[in-house]
């Protein structure tokens, strides 16, 4: 196999070879270049990058740990299963190390509002948070679905001082929420800018937000290092948007490292019902970029289906689709009920609890630990449970 | 010479301005679409740019996005509308025809296949909206081979180098869009839209024609744009109209009428 270069990705054009670019229309390729300009500009001089380290080591409370699950470890057989702790940062989940470092970009390029799209509202939670922080003005859009699945971040972001908008257009979920923030940007682009929450989106977006959440993969390279003298046999995380996952795999694409990404299979591949594009879809192109998406025979795209608010998209950020095509990733899933019991399992042995999302990689690190042996397997926890509460217990069918 | 160049000529000759409009193909379903497209002929439009229904119009406003969502519940494809076309075509041998929609139900179909298709059925151009110049190469040379114009945008925060190269790339016209946003916002800053129309006119060794469109909502918008512009686009206020009467398609079909024939009068008394 040809020896790649992931650092030199994406090209010129916003490209992961076939994947990505700028399919926007001609109003919003002006702000694209400005926000790319800027990018290379400010947040890769020492300056700024002393700034966001600064943010990161004192609010959002970085480094995260590398936690040995030794029980489920011992439970499971002969391999050994570490979590990187994302869900101890300030709000929760990984999110906030993107959301900081736009919104200080933002404040940098003398921009005055932003605008953030949001799923479970965990991007939501950590946009507003920023702002609160940097004193920006803060309008969220939540698909009005998930408003009423995710009610307890709706009022976090409201308490930080956010407008949250509820789209009502579409699938009124996440993909209609991203629809609608770019029509917003695309009025308001002098002031405004557009903290997009995964390595979804046009370039620069898929390449700022990976640089952003890179740390994951930088820090748990370095802990496992100086913990345990070698890097991890095998990574997993899931993927969504993606943006968790490629802050872990980033780091590590020239490592000899197995790299497993997890979809949400819903109820399952077969049933169609589920936001897995990677596995059951196909390349078109979706708010701005070409990636594998999941589509009609017409070409428009379908309604997903994920018990995890934060998966629940039709596409996925371009360097994921262009990892599986170059085979340096492998994309597999977990159905709802897998991820449900991760979840459990979790709670119950090691005491924490998982975001809904992050059980789905952890239910594929079970699998996978009861057929390997001696092998140590690092799983993204990228968020914390509190959020998924509500859904769990009506799942359960108990009232809290 | 395409129908669309011809079209352009033919009004400047004449001392007009190009009138076009934009509906949904299947608005508020197949047959009614059909007799609107007649309609608006009839009542002195020059060009029809035909909405290819798609589920995320990013660049769309509220009442577009609402005529998208009723034709696709009623499964409205690039298929039927290129089918819409063919039987416009029946009985219309003159009017141009623009189909302007996303991505990628185009990219779906296939570019050499959605080429071929739109030229059998008589379509005289394509806009995609989501597709710059600079991501366009493929669909560009397949246009080119079905003798297509292909329209692209031009906005006011695109800058002069990029203008020029969206000018040389671009057939039949070039869309102005008058305003930083969505379809259906109002147009703020006519002497702004005055000067870039200029700067396109300036930039194109060919004379190729601008339409502006987004933000002309009547009579009067239309004729202060037409005083300096090939042509104007209007769009989300006879999509209003559809939404608001498509329970009596009678009455629908009055209302449209007696709209654009206010407009073609101003049009033509500038």
């Amino acid at each position: 196999m040809k020896k790649i270069n992931y650092n030199k990705f994406p090209d010129k054009q916003g490209r992961f070879d076939k994947y990505g670019g700028m399919y926007v229309s001609e109003t919003l390729i002006h702000p694209l270049k400005e926000l790319e300009q800027a990018y290379f500009k400010t947040a890769k001089s020492s300056n700024f990058k002393k700034l966001y380290n600064k943010e990161l080591l004192h609010y959002v409370g970085r480094p995260t740990p590398i936690y040995y699950a030794s029980s489920i470890s011992k439970l499971l057989g002969s391999c050994k299963i570490y979590l990187k702790r994302e869900d101890l940062n300030h709000t929760g989940a990984h999110k906030i190390n993107n959301a900081l470092g736009q919104a200080l970009l933002a404040k940098k390029m003398g921009k005055t509002r932003i605008i953030a799209e949001t799923g479970a509202g965990q991007h939501g939670v950590a946009a507003a948070t920023a702002c609160a922080r940097f004193n920006l003005k803060c309008v969220v859009y939540m698909g009005a679905e998930d408003i009423k699945r995710q009610s307890v971040n709706v009022y976090r972001m409201k308490l930080l001082g956010a407008n949250v908008i509820p789209v009502n257009s579409g699938s009124k979920t996440l993909k209609d929420a991203l629809n609608e923030a770019l029509r917003d940007w695309v009025t308001n682009v002098d002031n405004t800018h557009y903290i997009i929450g995964s390595v979804a989106g046009p370039h620069p977006y898929p390449m700022i937000v990976r640089d952003f959440q890179s740390v994951i993969g930088i820090e748990s390279k370095k802990q496992m290092k100086a913990t345990y003298k070698k890097l991890p046999d095998i990574l997993i995380a899931c993927v969504g948007g993606g943006s968790n996952a490629i802050g872990l795999f980033y780091p590590f694409l020239h490592d000899k490292v197995e790299i497993i990404g997890v979809e949400a299979g819903g109820f399952g591949i077969s049933t169609g019902k589920h936001a897995a594009p990677l596995n059951d879809g196909k390349p078109g192109v979706l708010h701005g970029n070409r990636t594998y998406i999941m589509e009609n025979t017409d070409g428009q795209i379908s309604e997903t289906h994920s018990i995890s608010a934060g998966l629940d998209y039709p596409g996925v950020g371009p360097e994921h689709s262009w990892l599986k095509d170059s085979k340096r990733v492998k994309y597999v899933s977990v159905t709802d009920k897998e991820a449900v019991d991760a979840f459990q399992i979790l709670t119950e042995r090691e005491g924490i609890i998982p975001a809904l999302e992050s059980a789905h990689a952890l239910a594929y690190a079970f699998k996978l630990a009861k057929k390997r042996k001696n092998k140590s397997i690092l799983v993204n926890l990228s968020g914390r449970g509190d959020k998924d509460i509500d859904t769990i217990s009506s799942l359960k069918q108990i009232k809290i | 010479m395409t129908r669309i160049t011809d079209t352009f000529l033919a009004n400047k000759k004449m001392g007009t301005t190009t009138f076009i409009t934009y509906t949904v193909c299947g608005d508020p379903n197949m047959k009614s679409s059909l007799n609107i497209l007649d309609a608006l002929v009839e009542s002195g439009v020059d060009i029809i740019e035909l909405g290819v229904p798609f589920s995320d119009p990013i660049a769309d406003g509220p009442v577009i996005q609402r005529a998208v969502e009723r034709t696709l519940k009623n499964k409205v494809s690039l298929y039927k509308t290129l089918n819409l076309v063919r039987l416009f075509r029946k009985k219309n041998k003159d009017t141009p025809i623009v189909l302007m929609g996303y991505m990628n139900p185009i990219e779906k179909m296939g570019y050499r296949r959605f080429s071929t298709m739109a030229n059998q059925a008589g379509i005289d151009g394509v806009l995609v909206v989501d597709l710059p110049p600079e991501e366009s190469e493929k669909l560009t040379n397949s246009l080119k081979k079905n003798n297509i114009d292909q329209i692209f945008l031009a906005s006011p925060t695109t800058d002069d180098l990029r203008l020029k190269k969206i000018v040389r790339q671009s057939s039949g016209y070039v869309y102005y869009v008058s305003l930083k946003g969505i379809t259906g916002s109002k147009i703020s800053n006519i002497k702004m839209v005055k000067n870039m129309v200029g700067k396109i006119k300036k930039f194109s060794n060919l004379d190729i024609p601008v339409a502006v469109g987004f933000g002309i909502k009547n009579a009067e918008s239309a004729k202060r744009i037409s005083t300096f512009s090939d042509g104007i686009i209007i769009g989300s206020s006879i999509v209003e109209l559809i939404e608001k009467h498509h329970n009596t398609s009678t009455i629908m079909i009055k209302k449209i009428k007696s709209f654009t024939n206010r407009i073609r009068r101003v049009l033509n008394k500038k």
